[in-house]
């Protein structure tokens, strides 16, 4: 039990799988272990914005249940899970971190939850985030923003800085982020961890609430390359409650992913790499030249439409999430403020349960829709997607997987981009792309500023290919340990 | 691109949003920064481009379709247990016709 403790920060789900096999540990005792190290840490970074005992205990009785039977030991058995606060929990809080569903309930679970307990995993409470996942360094929480564990006084990162940072502290083993605009891949860079948006699809959203829905997915974080895609194959797959969730077959990534990577073909964007300073460039260099001695080739590539990637992005996400956030209205599941008549009950409850970046994109969504404008904003964004994802096309038949940073910069101080929308927003500008184009790209390790703040390395693969993409990530990660 | 707290007003309407004067200003200002920055979009020559709703992959054109079975749905009870107020089965909302 004491061992158990102090291991937490470095437990993986293989080690958790070893040690409760030969009992070394009970998933009763990892599981009180860790909810008391993540309320004792919440102090710190404020990642945690609700705590799930009972979930949690109930779960691990049932995994030592089945082990001392020699019953059911699923992939992900005893591993204690953080699970972003825009994913919903049956009877478990679920807040968006809003004002707006400070109280709410849900009555049902995400498939993605459902997959990831159903294989043993122990869910131990809900991460902060931004609201409704519109932010990019999670300073937009209702409740407060979470610090980055790395350096208390910078963001860890957003959307998902919860998810982020419960991984990087070593608060949970592993955690689920949503990921619209760069919400999973950011923040995993920012705070060291590894961080998957799957191809959209991949994963069901069924009970991931709604922000933009053509480019929301759901994905994982975790400390290393092969826990990630662990969590991942435990969830992916068809879903018939989500009718945009893919039937394409899923592939072993485990066996996959320790395939050589010599002979692959390796591209770098030059759009990329033009205005990137020396700070991130260095060491994002480093690791393709790392790549390039297990013996993958690289070579230059063009995505000639990324300059225009964060309009098209603040156009269609804010347009579908207008659309989307229109069901917040004081009447089903949310914070009520009355008012003389109906339509002034909905201003009074919007007006004072939003905070001020989701009204901000629920007014921009809202003007680029309206008549007289619908053609020359969302039509004309749209278009533009066609192009922007027509690159990824055109360049995968000439490379295997692409490589790039994930931020411009590495983790930024609290409150240094909070006046500037357009200044945040452009801390997303290397991430866009992989959601408008609906590719799987995630976000590995690759060192640290001269600060020594974590970097990250940016990897895309072809629709589907997550095999590739965890190959790329798992040979660079392991030739980094030896 | 310039949007005037007027037309602010009016998207707000349309949002069923209440902002504040001091919102009204921000948003003009901020909304203007973006709106602008958005405009480079117009550089791009995108006539005979498919416009892309959604991320598609092959699939049988019956793909999304599934068996109809039936299941026990949402019960009402738990349907209404976050509502603001609800009776008698229902959601309960202001007065919306007046009487005349």
């Amino acid at each position: 039990m004491k061992g158990v403790s102090s291991d937490l920060p470095s437990l993986t789900v293989k080690s958790i799988r070893a040690g409760l096999l030969s009992r070394q540990f009970s998933a009763r005792e990892l599981a009180e272990a860790a909810l008391a190290f993540a309320e004792k840490e919440n102090a710190s970074t404020n990642a945690f914005l609700t705590f799930a005992p009972e979930r949690a205990l109930a779960a691990a009785a049932k995994v030592d249940s089945e082990i001392a039977k020699d019953g059911f030991v699923g992939s992900l058995v005893g591993v204690p899970l953080g699970v972003k606060d825009v994913i919903v929990t049956k009877g478990l809080r679920t807040t968006c971190g809003s004002r707006i569903l400070e109280h709410y309930i849900p009555p049902y679970d995400a498939t993605a939850v459902f997959r990831l307990e159903a294989e043993g995993a122990v869910l131990i409470g809900k991460l902060n985030c931004d609201e409704f996942a519109m932010g990019s360094s999670n300073e937009n929480s209702a409740f407060g923003p979470v610090r980055n564990p790395r350096s208390l006084d910078r963001v860890p990162g957003g959307s998902s800085g919860g998810s982020a940072a419960a991984v990087a502290q070593g608060t949970a083993v592993v955690t689920l982020g949503s990921d619209t605009g760069g919400s999973i891949r950011q923040p995993a860079s920012f705070c060291g961890v590894v961080g998957v948006t799957p191809t959209y699809g991949r994963v069901s959203r069924y009970g991931l609430t709604a922000f933009a829905s053509s480019l929301d997915h759901i994905g994982p974080f975790a400390r290393n390359v092969e826990d990630a895609a662990t969590v991942l194959q435990a969830m992916a797959g068809r879903d018939e409650q989500d009718a945009t969730s893919a039937y394409a077959p899923i592939g072993n990534y485990e066996e996959a992913m320790k395939l050589p990577v010599a002979g692959l073909k390796l591209g770098l964007p030059r759009e990329y790499f033009e205005s990137l300073g020396a700070e991130t460039g260095d060491v994002i260099y480093a690791a393709v030249k790392q790549l390039e001695t297990l013996g993958c080739t690289v070579r230059e590539i063009s995505l000639p439409h990324t300059k225009y990637a964060l309009s098209c992005y603040y156009i269609i996400a804010t347009a579908e999430a207008s659309s989307n956030l229109a069901r917040y209205d004081g009447v089903r599941y949310s914070t009520r403020v009355n008012g003389d008549s109906l339509s002034e009950m909905y201003r009074n409850s919007r007006g004072s349960g939003f905070g001020a970046e989701v009204k901000r994109r629920i007014m921009l969504g809202t003007y680029v829709l309206s008549a007289g404008y619908y053609d020359a904003y969302y039509k004309k964004a749209q278009q533009v997607r066609t192009l922007i994802a027509q690159d990824f096309t055109n360049a995968f038949t000439e490379v295997d997987a692409i490589l790039a940073p994930v931020s411009p910069f590495p983790a930024f101080k609290i409150g240094e981009k909070l006046d500037d929308p357009l200044a945040m927003y452009l801390s997303d500008v290397y991430t866009l792309t992989g959601d408008l184009a609906g590719v799987p790209c995630m976000s590995v390790p690759c060192g640290e500023s001269p600060e020594g703040l974590p970097i990250g390395l940016q990897i895309f693969t072809k629709h589907f290919d997550e095999a590739t993409m965890f190959r790329v990530a798992y040979a660079y990660e392991q030739s980094t340990l030896r | 691109m310039n949007l005037t707290e007027g037309e602010v007003r009016y998207v707000a309407d349309l949002a069923n949003l209440r902002l504040s004067d001091e919102e009204v200003q921000k948003m003009s200002h901020d909304l203007s920064q973006v709106l602008t920055h958005i405009e480079q979009l117009n550089e791009l020559d995108t006539t005979n481009v498919k416009p892309m709703a959604q991320v598609l992959f092959d699939a049988d054109e019956t793909g999304s379709l599934r068996e109809d079975v039936p299941h026990i749905p949402l019960s009402n009870a738990e349907a209404l247990a976050n509502a603001a107020a609800s009776g008698g089965g229902y959601f309960k909302v202001p007065k919306v016709i007046e009487r005349s």
